[in-house]
């Protein structure tokens, strides 16, 4: 029985982690859709905050899927050849090559953003422009390709899985298109995920990078949040679960491990 | 026709192969192997038998002065997609992301074969190997046995000059190596092809080489006929990996060999000989009023269903493996006499 | 097989190229940067000498510590509960609780005001029930109750991971051999664990070390290193402290995860 008491005490901790995680999100989301938050719920539902952001920041969420789809598209150019070499070749050179690629996640944002200013922010055309803010988010990104491709690689024998394509006549580039591209599609797909929504929430280096004419989602938040009312920032909010929301359940529905299938040996 | 390109004849001259961490995988070899014709490399593993392989398949290149031959022609630094070779992996290397007959028919669709040409080629492969209602499955919906057909069926479909397998059966459980066996040599029989066939295990080399390569740290120990082998082993290493072998220490003088448990008379014995080695099946358990040259004692004897196996002890370091077909139960200790069949007497 | 090494050379050369240019040359200008200023390189021990940023950086390093002990005992409790007990639900409380994994700073700044700010639940809640108004958000406080929401869910995530990996039969053994509940949680579950809270906690730390965000959210008062950066950047417009600052704190975050890894002995996935 005192397992059972056990079991509710751990329970009813999850269960109050989960509010702690859960209820801003449910306030933020009432706030957005509310008349007056200060009132209360009673004051009436209302689209009237949600229309307000689309007509004031409608360009931001353009530019933060523009970017994001771009940052995308680097990525993978950069990071699958990238995550070959690495499962290719495991030596001291391309651990030390693998270390240096994640820096940029283990370097705060801020410090990055700041390097390429002080390296790049003379080039005037270079700094207005939103391939300055992609830059950033590729530097940021690029591991979690990188690492996301490697781990399916290393997963599977890619070698002999490669020497048995070539085996049958194929050269170099039919390998990759035929059997190593195919074969590591979910470590793409998952990595392909993890790019896109890391890229629409990056803020730390967007910060930085960012001028006014190149103003992304989270920057846009941030605006919000810090001069306008809470009913705005909220329903600015609100449309960024709108966007992001898919995407985190399509990853959580991409972790999910699948079982091993066993197949009994029969006769013919 | 199910067959395959005209058999090639491959010949490695002063082969040898040094890793880039300077582990001696394989010391200057040459070989000869004619076309058409099943060669087993024989040993246990790390004794260069697959590093033998992988360079006549071209996935490595020898070092320096080493060289390979296809009929005649120079293909050492030809990479293994430009040589037209068959390959059957120990782990298949099936690829997951292809049907059964994706991957039968993938060496083709390479080529540039026309879709029909394709089709009909896959189609014979499958029938050939006995899985047709498998043609649309993936990978990992086949059993380990169904595999390794579809393996086959894919390393012959694009009918290379030579088929070269790796330890095909070794994943596989006892019972269905035997039936695998029993296929690939007809198969083999039936296409002629050249074929290089690398195993540890003596049984599966015996019954499928025209002739064995013994080899051990990176050397070959013998080339022959697996009778050659068996009953002719050229060191005591051969002898000792292929079969069981019985020793018997002792010397030799006027055709006869004595040891602590006895004599044998063996008019041919070399007088320097002081170890005498022979096969199971020369040795066997005296009747009753037979002579016996040897005297020794039951120390297990195991019954087998066809035979009994005795372990006979007789003074030596090592009991003696005796294999008897007698209608009788042996008694742990039991006193027996021993007869040994002179001819099957070897010195090393 | 030269022909290989050329032809893996080739592939890993876009990569290279981009990070060498945009990454490693930028770093190396900034440390230079950093030492090019009113105070020479003494700029570098500017942090440890000058008694504001010394002071910026010990509140820094107390959040951090704060946060990653928070949420390795959350972490810990919850997702070895959701790993060993299977209910009806169980699916939904893991996808709630790894549902903000992606949330940047700033919506998890507003996610702390939203609770903790002058409108949020707690300070209503607490006016109802005392007649004060509890609003922490504003304050290190509030800070640390971010970090800590921005960490449960890669935590969990990684927790979950390792224990399921864990071998019930040591529990069992453990057991069989008389030892009581919270000996088996001592003796067999938190050494199981070790490597996924060390590689988990390092994460959190070095999060919670360099993370702007949410900072910048709750308030520009708030004295982190970050936020300090920040305002030498753009306010003092005095760009070789920022520089030498935000040198010296990614600094401290990568050694803190080389360290960790070495210390888990297992690849340390950097944080978002």
């Amino acid at each position: 029985m005192k397992r059972r008491g056990l079991f509710f005490l751990q329970l009813g901790f999850t269960l109050f982690v989960c509010a702690f995680l859960i209820v801003p999100m449910i306030l933020s989301i009432m706030a957005g859709l509310t008349v007056n938050y200060f009132v209360g719920i009673e004051s009436g539902l209302t689209l009237r905050w949600v229309m307000e952001v689309w007509n004031g920041y409608r360009d931001t969420i353009f530019l933060s899927i523009g970017l994001a789809l771009a940052c995308l598209a680097a990525t993978l150019v950069l990071g699958i050849p990238a995550a070959y070499v690495l499962a290719k070749r495991q030596n001291a050179l391309t651990r030390a090559i693998e270390e240096l690629l994640v820096m940029p996640v283990a370097v705060p944002g801020l410090a990055t953003a700041l390097a390429l200013i002080v390296t790049y922010g003379s080039l005037s055309g270079f700094r207005t422009s939103w391939a300055f803010i992609l830059v950033g988010h590729v530097l940021f990104t690029l591991p979690f390709m990188v690492r996301s491709v490697l781990a399916v690689l290393m997963a599977i024998d890619l070698k002999t899985l490669e020497e048995g394509a070539a085996s049958l006549g194929a050269g170099f580039w039919e390998r990759f298109r035929d059997i190593v591209l195919p074969n590591c599609r979910q470590g793409i797909l998952a990595g392909s995920l993890m790019v896109v929504t890391l890229s629409m929430g990056e803020f730390n280096m967007t910060w930085l990078l960012h001028t006014p004419f190149t103003k992304t989602l989270p920057v846009g938040l941030a605006d919000a949040y810090a001069s306008l009312r809470l009913e705005i920032g909220s329903a600015y909010t609100l449309v960024f679960f709108i966007m992001i929301v898919p995407l985190l359940l399509a990853m959580q529905a991409f972790a999910k491990p699948r079982p091993a299938k066993f197949v009994a040996e029969e006769t013919e | 026709m199910t067959g395959t390109g005209k058999p090639v004849s491959i010949a490695l001259a002063n082969c040898a192969k040094t890793f880039a961490d300077g582990t001696r995988a394989l010391e200057p070899l040459d070989l000869a192997i004619h076309a058409g014709e099943t060669v087993v490399f024989l040993g246990p593993s790390g004794c260069g038998k697959t590093t033998t392989l992988r360079i006549i398949a071209g996935l490595e290149e020898p070092d320096a002065g080493g060289k390979v031959l296809f009929d005649g022609v120079d293909v050492t630094h030809l990479p293994i997609e430009q040589r037209n070779v068959g390959m059957v992996f120990q782990s298949y290397a099936l690829f997951p992301n292809m049907t059964v007959a994706g991957n039968v028919g993938y060496g083709l669709r390479i080529r540039k074969v026309p879709d029909a040409q394709v089709k009909a080629r896959v189609s014979e492969m499958l029938a050939m190997m006995q899985i047709t209602r498998l043609a649309d499955r993936r990978i990992d919906q086949l059993s380990g046995g169904q595999r390794q057909r579809v393996a086959l069926a894919r390393a012959i479909a694009v009918r290379p000059r030579a088929l070269l397998l790796d330890e095909p059966l070794t994943a596989l459980d006892a019972k269905l190596r035997d039936t695998l066996r029993l296929d690939i040599d007809s198969l083999l029989r039936s296409l002629g092809i050249t074929a290089i066939y690398v195993t540890h295990d003596q049984a599966e080399a015996m019954a499928l080489g025209d002739r064995i390569v013994v080899m051990e740290h990176g050397r070959v120990a013998q080339i022959g006929k697996p009778r050659e082998i068996y009953q002719r082993p050229a060191t005591r290493f051969v002898a000792d990996f292929i079969g069981t072998m019985n020793r018997l220490t002792g010397t030799a003088r006027d055709g006869v060999f004595r040891c602590k448990a006895g004599a044998v008379a063996w008019p041919e014995a070399p007088a320097t000989a002081t170890e005498i080695l022979f096969r199971p099946e020369d040795i066997r358990v005296a009747g009753s009023g037979e002579a016996a040259s040897l005297q020794g004692t039951v120390a297990s004897a195991f019954f087998l269903g066809d035979r009994t196996r005795l372990f006979v002890d007789v003074g030596e370091e090592r009991p003696l493996v005796i294999e008897s077909t007698a209608r009788r139960d042996f008694q742990h200790g039991e006193a027996v006499g021993l007869a040994i069949d002179p001819r099957g007497l070897l010195v090393l | 097989m030269r022909n290989e090494l050329r032809r893996l050379i080739f592939l890993l050369l876009p990569a290279g190229i981009f990070f060498a240019g945009f990454f490693l040359l930028p770093m190396a200008r900034l440390f230079f940067i950093g030492g090019s200023g009113k105070t020479g390189w003494a700029a570098y021990a500017a942090i440890l000498t000058d008694s504001n940023y010394f002071n910026s950086l010990l509140s820094t390093l107390a959040v951090a510590a704060a946060t990653t002990a928070a949420t390795l005992i959350i972490s810990g409790i919850s997702g070895v509960f959701l790993q060993r007990n299977r209910f009806p639900g169980n699916g939904m409380l893991v996808a709630m609780l790894t549902f903000p994994l992606a949330f940047p700073g700033v919506v998890i700044g507003f996610m702390v005001i939203m609770l903790a700010g002058r409108q949020g639940l707690i300070g209503q809640v607490t006016q109802a029930l005392t007649g004060e108004k509890l609003v922490f958000a504003y304050t290190l406080s509030g800070l640390f109750m971010g970090y800590v929401y921005f960490s449960i869910p890669r935590t969990i995530l990684t927790v979950m991971a390792a224990a399921e990996k864990l071998d019930p039969k040591l529990e069992e053994a453990a057991r069989s051999l008389g030892a009581s509940p919270w000996r088996v949680v001592l003796d067999v579950i938190i050494p199981g664990l070790k490597p996924a809270f060390i590689s988990a906690g390092a994460i959190c730390f070095a999060t919670a070390v360099g993370a702007f965000g949410t900072a910048f959210t709750l308030a520009a008062k708030i004295n982190v290193l970050p936020m300090v950066i920040y305002t030498e950047f753009t306010l003092s417009a005095n760009i070789a402290m920022a520089a030498a600052l935000s040198f010296v704190l990614g600094a401290v975050t990568w050694i803190v995860l080389a360290l960790a890894r070495t210390a888990a002995g297992s690849s340390v996935a950097a944080a978002g």
